[in-house]
């Protein structure tokens, strides 16, 4: 394994499925990297992932920007002593929570049952 | 500016608080408690820890919730439990945005980087740069960045401790402060040289646990004692505050002038990127067995963490409105103490029994967090060294394990002992600039090259080498540049003045360049991307196929 990170001489971990071997491995990295199911796993964890963290760093800078340069927006009383801040501060915690959730729904309902498949046909195909 | 949040560096007597000495003896006994209790823990993980992977990843075998548990451990440090507690005491809201910032950041490694760095990584970030770079010019530029970073945070959190404790137990001596740094430092260098990852973890559970009874507590007697009425609460604060409604609303901290803005926006940057390049968080993903597990961490560290960061919100407004701005300030200018003083206050008041009780609960919860998180990092840090410079680089993988962990241990020794020595020598750092850079250096430097290298099939070790070199120089540089170091009576050195860049954090210029320069280094490079290795990666990394 030349360049991957295991160039140590360690002995193989015990229980991990037979580690692959140097070299002739990678035509099959590549076989697999070009099939269709691992394009649908690639889709399924790309197309969910990258424009989600777009949004969500998106809506935290617009709410920092929002501190620092809409100061009578942010400081409209909302009920009481609580203003529109506080309620996007808090919101931000909100979403942060539902997003984690989201996304872990998604990944075990779309990503792990293809990553499953896809590992459970490498380790057979040795 | 941003040192006004984790500033626990500058050994102001605590008036009010430290005098009695039934506090002191309460701190110290359970203090030596948990360090009793730890150290034990630690002897008993050590006799488990055999080869690499125990040292290094604690055996690969806790579980998700144990790991969600230690990452809280190790992220909340003395500056989210002090730090940002103290900042909303004394600037309201504007303190209250950082909590954000630390949490939101959470996703990025959520989404991103901890499964794929679990599913192809072994012991350190660098392992997953090895893969499709070449090996040795990429391991060593991690390694570098990977100290660098650990380094400056250690040091604020040593500079930090140093001075809390001192401050705690009444200790305002010079003497006693460097004899209680020195002492901090050798029990984290025992956490990580007897019990290695898996006893550090335990440390960092055993924290968490605390660190969140505590706060549990104090925030059920603040909200109890305004019947659960926030508003109402916010309302005492802004009025005892001296500021009104203002200390609710964004900008007392930040909103000084357009420079302070860009400030503002520049720590934002680095907050919510830096998270997912911090070392000795990356480490943590490799502690448990599977990527699903690691997935299973970061969510309830997401919990853990959020529930911790919404209790701040009681423990900081509580402060402001039960203490008082006037008696923090008078204790520590910073308001580092805002979170010990509610304590005593909601307990009775000085004086008290409960008062005493809580102050000295507190107050070591505090201490437990910082040692604790040292410990992290000198594992991160020492891991690296050992795995990546000395054995993939220097020996070129003709080491034995059992030299390898040698190494590590010894790493941990030195860089122990070197961070005793700053902490000692350099407390007159600001540790608020140094956590900042930390993340901004991390998510310069780290961040952009863990991405590009997962998910862009283009990229070469030219772009990782400029990515990573780029954002550590550039970030470091401008730090040097900045308010921070002089031109100030609070800057490092106030009598000088080189600021030429007006920004305390430099995130705002030095994370975009470390992105850029990835991207132009790879398209520039004449060494074409290796693409069977990126096949391995990428189906590696997507479906755990011979993890480690």
């Amino acid at each position: 394994m030349d360049t991957a990170p295991t160039a140590t001489q360690e002995p193989e971990e015990p229980g991990c499925p037979g580690v692959p071997g140097p070299s002739a491995e990678p035509d099959r990295f590549s076989d697999v990297q070009a099939s269709a199911e691992f394009g649908e796993l690639r889709r399924a964890q790309r197309s969910f992932a990258f424009p989600l963290t777009l949004a969500f760093v998106t809506w935290y800078l617009l709410y920092v920007l929002l501190s620092n340069y809409a100061g009578d927006f942010m400081d409209t009383t909302v009920v009481g002593h609580i203003n529109v801040a506080f309620v996007l501060g808090l919101g931000q915690f909100l979403t942060t929570f539902l997003i984690a959730w989201w996304y872990s729904r998604h990944a075990a309902a779309k990503l792990d049952p293809r990553a499953e498949a896809l590992r459970a046909r490498l380790e057979g195909g040795e | 500016m941003t040192g006004d949040l984790h500033t626990l560096a500058l050994g102001h007597p605590l008036a009010a608080t430290a005098g009695a000495g039934e506090h002191r003896t309460l701190i110290i006994t359970l203090f030596s408690v948990f360090v009793a209790a730890t150290l034990a823990i630690t002897v008993w993980a050590g006799r488990q820890t055999k080869d690499a992977t125990d040292f290094y990843a604690g055996g690969r075998s806790f579980t998700g919730f144990q790991n969600g548990l230690a990452i809280s451990g190790d992220y909340m440090s003395a500056a989210s439990f002090l730090g940002i507690a103290g900042a909303i005491s004394l600037f309201g809201y504007d303190g209250f945005l950082y909590s954000i910032g630390f949490l939101v950041a959470w996703l990025v490694a959520l989404l991103l980087v901890a499964e794929p760095l679990r599913n192809s990584g072994r012991f350190t970030m660098a392992d997953v740069l090895a893969y499709r770079l070449k090996q040795r010019p990429v391991r060593t530029a991690a390694g570098t960045s990977t100290i660098v970073v650990s380094i400056f945070y250690l040091l604020a959190q040593m500079v930090g401790a140093g001075a809390l404790v001192a401050l705690l137990l009444g200790a305002t001596g010079e003497g006693s402060r460097r004899w209680i740094i020195g002492l901090v430092g050798l029990v984290m260098v025992l956490y990580v040289t007897i019990g290695g990852m898996k006893g550090t973890t335990w440390v960092q559970i055993v924290k968490a646990v605390l660190l969140i009874a505590g706060t549990l507590l104090i925030t059920v007697l603040v909200l109890n004692k305004f019947n659960w009425n926030i508003s109402s609460l916010l309302g005492e604060a802004a009025k005892q505050s001296g500021k009104g409604e203002a200390f609710l609303e964004p900008g007392l901290q930040y909103g000084k002038d357009g420079t302070s803005k860009l400030n503002f926006i520049s720590l934002g940057l680095a907050l919510v990127l830096g998270t997912a390049g911090l070392p000795h968080i990356l480490i943590r993903f490799y502690t448990v067995p599977t990527a699903k597990a690691a997935r299973k961490s970061v969510n309830w560290a997401i919990g853990i963490i959020g529930a911790f960061y919404l209790m701040t919100i009681a423990l900081g407004f509580g402060a402001a409105a039960l203490v008082g701005p006037k008696t923090i300030t008078a204790s520590n200018e910073s308001g580092n103490t805002a979170a010990p003083l509610l304590a005593e206050e909601i307990g009775g008041g000085a004086g008290s029994t409960g008062g005493a009780i809580l102050l000295a609960v507190i107050s070591a919860v505090a201490f437990a967090t910082i040692l604790a998180v040292v410990a992290g990092l000198t594992l991160a840090s020492s891991a690296s060294f050992a795995h990546d410079l000395w054995a993939n680089v220097i020996r070129r993988g003709r080491t034995s394990e059992k030299e390898e962990i040698l190494t590590a241990k010894c790493a941990a020794v030195v860089i122990g002992a070197v961070s005793i020595a700053l902490g000692i020598f350099a407390h007159r750092l600001n540790a608020a600039a140094l956590v900042a850079l930390a993340f901004a250096v991390a998510a310069s430097a780290n961040l952009p090259t863990i991405l590009y290298s997962l998910f862009w099939k283009r990229f070469t070790t030219q772009g990782a080498l400029w990515s990573i070199y780029g954002g550590l120089i550039s970030s470091v540089t401008l730090v040097i540049f900045s308010p921070v170091l002089s031109g100030n009576p609070k800057a490092l050195f106030p009598g000088m003045s080189f600021d030429y860049f007006p920004l305390a954090n430099p995130g705002l210029v030095s994370i975009p360049l470390g992105f850029l320069l990835g991207w132009l280094g790879s398209l520039l490079s004449r060494e074409q991307p290796d693409a069977k290795k990126y096949a391995e990666l990428e189906v590696r990394s997507l479906t755990g196929y011979g993890a480690h």
